[in-house]
């Protein structure tokens, strides 16, 4: 009944909603596997659709509602032209697209909108990002080398709801170009060699199953064993149900990485963005060194809506925000998104000043 | 009775129709034929417990888990084990008493025990938060746990709540974090540990105090990522769903030991837990000493390392992508 495993419904049907404008897709600086050379045309498929005219972003959780996929998201959407070849997308965009910024109305440009790393250009909301999008706007270029980029889930409780895993994961897969809910790898940020974890909150609203835990759980693992910080970047309705309790088991795989990680005394930041919750937020999101978040983003363990109904009780004001979490003292620091290379950049001087005495001495 | 489940009521309407003939001797003028009467509805109620116990459907052993009248910890705490001395407080902020925890003996081995406790009635069950509990409980569990590192007391958790508790205050002091916290600090422990689910195993709630050398689980316990009602909701968009829920996430012991994801079943008497607490506290105590002899044969550096790799090793995936 509690908070772990849902997929706070209203994520899963936004994430149709998301603007999937990946800019880095045109680039092959990432290494990653979209690149224009790749021969795999259906992982260009990530970019297909745009919003027009109509809101976007996450205003509040809202679990325990239903989830599955938008079918009225056709009616919505402009169709943005499928890419023949990565090169000459971006011109292929038609002229005209601009989407509602939720909090303060006012109309952006796409354009202006992917320029901008997908924060409002009037009142600095963060609308959601893509994993590589985001990774491209940390990494020093071409230093980015990701790591079990096939891993895919497995349907290994034969789960069948009203629709099976299995199609589900093949429309997700198909639908954002990615196997799964996280990227990871290591790169160059600043001056730091990091192993660095994204998460991807299209793909099934971030959701935690095998792949996410063992992707992440590898990178932890051989960030400890090259002295390597690790840097988290969390998005997640929570763990997979579909995948039951292993999914819950990748929360004790994760965080028993970290340990070793933490004992060997290498620095871990977790940043939490819109929007980060339950297994996910009980696990590896909230034992970093250093935890930040991005400005807004809406961060707990259970769903508001959950909690309303348990308790009975108003909410308060702001509850369950960045800002209200750093308030009560979880966040040590929100930093805006076009600040947070160069936050991390700071933040890794001084955690690596051990490490670089001792490898001086 | 609302102490009863739906398919136990005909093992209970035996039990009443005994009862009755007892209560009434006088009724029947043969003694010889009362005798034999009460041996017919005896074996009787033995042939109808057995069927229905034996084929039990995953949503039923829910219910049992749940059982009003199911054990709960602290009625191992004076079965399975004895001389428990309590200890309170997260020393942070507050006595969650959700989360139970303190000295006791199990045989002749002294062992620091915490369990999540629900109330038996009302009153009760507003004191402990039916067992739901909040921040401070899981840094209770914590601050216990370290001090057993510390003195070289094998840990024991006793599992059984719905989950971790959803409300404002328990936001407010980053219930996420305390989970998650235990979770990282409970792989490094290097006293031997062990957890038992004994009735609800509700998700990271239950997971929290459940990082340890072996995971144990009661036959009629379950233990799941969420409710069934919960997944029934969002899956099948309707929480009536739940028995399909239940079923398709594998969650009781019999699967979970199938999957691997448990190390031992306790077995329960005939008829559920609730229906002979001192069998079922004999096997708990039988099956924890078992483990806790072979955890003690292991270096520090060995438990560990095999507790790490006992978590790493869960989950399912493929590296390449499989021919569509
Ligand atoms: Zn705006």
């Amino acid at each position: 009944m509690y908070a772990f495993g849902r997929l706070p419904a209203d994520f899963e049907n936004r994430n149709d909603e998301l603007s999937l404008n990946d800019a880095d897709a045109t680039e092959c600086s990432l290494g990653l596997p979209h690149s224009p050379l790749d021969p795999q045309p259906s992982t260009f498929l990530m970019a297909t659709t745009s919003f027009t005219k109509k809101s976007l972003g996450i205003e509040s959780p809202e679990p325990a509602v239903t989830p599955t996929t938008n079918n009225s998201a056709n009616t919505t959407f402009a169709k943005k032209p499928k890419l023949g070849g990565g090169k000459s997308r971006k011109r292929e965009i038609p002229e005209g697209l601009w989407t509602k910024c939720p909090k303060c109305s006012t109309m952006v440009f796409d354009k202006e909108l992917d320029e901008n790393l997908k924060v409002c250009t009037q009142c600095q909301h963060h609308f959601p990002i893509g994993a590589r999008e985001r990774i491209h706007s940390l990494v020093e270029t071409c230093s980015f080398e990701e790591t079990d980029a096939e891993m895919s889930s497995v349907d290994v409780l034969n789960f069948t709801g009203m629709a099976s895993y299995v199609s589900k994961l093949a429309d997700n897969q198909k639908k954002t170009g990615q196997k799964d809910a996280v990227v990871t790898g290591i790169g160059k940020i600043g001056e730091h060699r990091v192993g660095l974890g994204v998460m991807d909150f299209k793909f099934l609203g971030g959701s935690m199953g095998s792949v996410v835990g063992e992707k992440l759980s590898r990178l932890i693992e051989k960030s400890t064993e090259k002295n390597l910080p690790v840097i988290i970047i969390s998005t997640s309705g929570g763990a997979r149900m579909y995948e039951g309790m292993f999914s819950l088991m990748q929360m004790a795989k994760t965080c028993g990485a970290l340990a070793y990680h933490a004992k060997a005394k290498l620095p871990y930041i977790s940043i939490l963005t819109n929007p980060t919750f339950a297994g996910v937020m009980a696990s590896y999101a909230s034992v970093g060194d250093l935890i930040i978040a991005e400005p807004g983003a809406d961060i707990g363990f259970a769903g508001a809506r959950v909690i309303k109904d348990t308790t009975q009780a108003e909410l308060p004001p702001g509850f369950q925000t960045a800002e209200f979490l750093l308030d009560r003292g979880l966040v040590d620091a929100i930093v805006p998104r076009k600040e947070m290379k160069q936050q991390l950049i700071d933040y890794l001087d001084f955690m690596t000043t051990g490490q670089r005495k001792a490898a001086a001495a | 009775m609302k102490n009863q489940l739906d398919f136990e009521k005909p093992i209970y309407d035996l039990q009443n129709k005994l009862e009755e003939l007892k209560r009434h001797p006088e009724a029947h003028s043969l003694g010889v034929s009362f005798d034999e009467e009460i041996k017919k509805i005896e074996a009787k109620i033995a042939e109808t417990r057995k069927q229905v116990f034996s084929n039990l459907t995953a949503w039923q052993r829910v219910q049992l888990a749940r059982h009003p009248k199911r054990p709960f910890t602290l009625d191992y705490l004076r079965s399975t084990f004895t001389d428990f001395s309590e200890l309170h407080g997260d020393r942070l902020f507050a006595e969650d008493r959700a989360v139970v925890g303190g000295f006791a003996r199990l045989g002749g081995q002294k062992v620091m025990v915490i369990g999540t406790q629900k109330g038996r009635d009302t009153k009760e069950n507003i004191l402990r938060n039916f067992g739901s509990a909040h921040p401070e409980g899981y840094r209770k569990a914590l601050r216990l746990m370290r001090m057993a590192d510390k003195f070289g007391l094998p840990i024991i958790t006793l599992i059984d709540t719905a989950g971790a508790y959803p409300g404002i205050g328990a936001e407010e002091r980053h219930i996420a974090e305390a989970i998650a916290v235990n979770l990282r600090e409970m792989m490094l422990l290097e006293v031997p540990t062990m957890a038992v689910v004994i009735g609800e195993g509700g998700s990271g709630g239950a997971l929290g105090i459940g990082v340890t050398d072996r995971v144990l689980i009661l036959e009629n316990a379950y233990y799941s990522v969420i409710s069934p009602e919960g997944c029934a909701a969002i899956l099948w968009k309707d929480r009536a769903a739940a028995p399909k829920a239940a079923e398709a996430l594998k969650i009781t012991a019999k699967d979970l030991l199938e999957l691997r994801l448990v190390d031992e079943v306790v077995p329960e008497p005939l008829g559920g837990a609730h229906n002979d607490l001192a069998t079922t506290a004999a096997n708990l105590k039988k099956h924890l000493l078992g483990q806790l002899e072979q955890l003690e044969k292991l270096s520090v550096a060995d438990r560990l390392k095999q507790r790490y790799g006992r978590f790493r090793a869960h989950g399912h995936y493929v590296e390449k992508q499989l021919a569509a």
